[in-house]
């Protein structure tokens, strides 16, 4: 039997405070296969390269077409989505590690609160209703909603947080993504009522300033979302803001 | 309530490295250049610096205070990255990391600079042509002179051009691309005058 196989190296770790390890498998290849469903082969029939019977690998995936963000991982060293990474496109042996910028939960699974928690900071949200119903909002111009619209495909996947030399363990940084976000909600025109309290949000420290414009975000984002160019209108915005604050408000 | 100023010192750091540290770059690469005319050219201009009115104010005020406060606080801002230049070798990425690796070799260089000249010059000695001549002569102090002038020049460009980004000048591909070139051509002129400057002595 001489069938084509797959042969990848996984970094697992068994829960959030144990050590790491590497596990090799070698699993049957078929056409159009990309991570996800190489995982699934391993779920499948859990036996690693040595015929030794092991536990499945664990991971997350929900849309399984780029669109959801939680199959995020490091896969031949690059941070990719799962699913929408083909085998065919990969050398061998595939590795496949976990991000390393967010906590790891168990084998692939990493948490990513720290990406939710600077979304809360920069109220990444649109306020609507208050105790009562307030009407429609004013009307977003065709231009401004195309642009709207690029910012807006962002699916929180963390890929640009993994590729940024300026977050780390040492640093506070608040992240590309939810700068990008900050003027996403503040080109709406009703997220624009809350623009200030959002510039104020990322103007302290760890904020918008942390970006050292090292641009690794915008190459590696799967989702093409204009980071840098985000991060230098912000910049204009938080001067302008500045001033406006030290003088006048 | 908000007694965070890390936009008000990020915004200073960066307006520093142009006005005043930037602009009394070009002006103490100008005063060097005079050198490729000659001895006493350059021993001319070096006095008139020297004579300059309200000389040490100026030089507290425009060079050290600025320089100490936009080194020290750069080399804060450089230890909050965990460069990654090997997994991501990206043109920007390889910058960014440049751009801390010579903001710490100028931070040395001009350590030894000011020792090897203003240091003397403070116990008397004499700022002139054949003081920079004397330290040349040692290769070491000339190659030390060489990195530190492209460190510096490189430094300086690309923190120009990092600088158009950080105001929110170049915002979109294309002029930052434009601003990519403006730095380039920066990096170029002032090597090329710093250069000519420093072998002017040999
Ligand atoms: C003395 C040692 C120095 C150190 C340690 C240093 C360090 C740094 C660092 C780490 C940055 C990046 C800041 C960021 O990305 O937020 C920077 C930016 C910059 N530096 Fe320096 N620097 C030094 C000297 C100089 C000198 C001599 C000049 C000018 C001739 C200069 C001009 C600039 C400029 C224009 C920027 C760009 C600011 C921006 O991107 O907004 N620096 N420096
Ligand atoms: S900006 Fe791009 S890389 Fe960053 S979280 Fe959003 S989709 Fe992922
Ligand atoms: S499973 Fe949703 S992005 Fe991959």
């Amino acid at each position: 039997m001489s069938e084509k196989t797959v042969h990848m190296k996984i970094t697992r770790q068994d829960g959030p405070f144990s050590d790491p390890y590497v596990e090799e498998f070698r699993v049957p290849w078929r056409p159009s296969m990309n991570i996800i469903s190489a995982l699934m082969e391993i779920r499948r029939n859990p036996i690693n390269i040595n015929g030794e019977e092991t536990s499945p690998v664990q991971w997350e995936s929900i849309c399984l077409e780029e669109v959801c963000g939680a199959c995020s991982m490091l896969i031949n060293g690059k941070p990719r989505q799962a699913c929408s990474t083909l085998i065919d496109s990969l050398a061998q042996p595939i590795t496949v590690e976990p991000l390393t910028s967010f906590p790891c939960e168990r084998d692939l699974i990493v948490n990513r609160e720290r990406m939710f928690d600077a979304l809360k900071k920069v109220k990444g949200w649109i306020e609507i209703d208050g105790t009562q119903d307030m009407g429609p909002g004013p009307k977003i111009a065709e231009n401004e909603r195309q642009k709207a619209y690029e910012l807006s495909k962002c699916m929180t996947c963390g890929l640009c947080f993994e590729a940024c030399p300026n977050i780390n363990q040492r640093s506070s940084f608040v992240g590309p993504a939810p700068l990008a976000q900050v003027r996403l909600f503040n080109t709406h025109p009703t997220g624009q009522m809350q623009a200030e309290e959002r510039l104020e949000q990322i103007m302290g420290e760890g904020g918008l300033t942390s970006c050292g414009n090292a641009a690794n975000c915008v190459e590696v984002c799967p989702k093409e979302i204009p980071l840098t160019q985000s991060i230098a209108l912000l910049n204009k915005e938080t001067t302008i803001y500045s001033f406006k604050r030290f003088f006048h408000k | 309530m908000n007694n965070d100023r890390t936009f008000f010192w990020r915004k200073l750091h960066s307006i520093s490295g142009l006005i005043p540290i930037g602009v009394f770059l070009f002006v103490h690469f100008g005063i060097n250049y005079t050198a490729f005319y000659g001895e006493e050219a350059f021993n001319n201009a070096a006095a008139f610096m020297g004579n300059l009115p309200f000389r040490y104010a100026m030089e507290l005020f425009i060079i050290f205070i600025p320089l100490l406060f936009h080194g020290i606080y750069g080399i804060v801002i450089a230890r909050d990255a965990k460069n990654n230049l090997t997994t991501y070798r990206y043109e920007k990425n390889l910058y960014f990391y440049f751009q801390r690796l010579s903001g710490i070799v100028v931070f040395l260089f001009l350590i030894w600079h000011v020792g090897t000249t203003r240091v003397p010059a403070a116990f008397g000695a004499e700022v002139n042509f054949d003081m920079v001549a004397n330290l040349v002569e040692n290769p070491l102090y000339l190659i030390f002179y060489i990195v530190g002038i492209l460190m510096t020049t490189f430094h300086f460009s690309n923190g120009f051009r990092t600088m158009l980004i950080t105001w929110g000048i170049t915002a979109n591909q294309k002029s930052q691309q434009f601003g990519k070139m403006l730095g380039i051509l920066l990096f170029l002129v002032l090597s090329g005058i710093g250069l000519t400057a420093i072998f002017a002595f040999v």
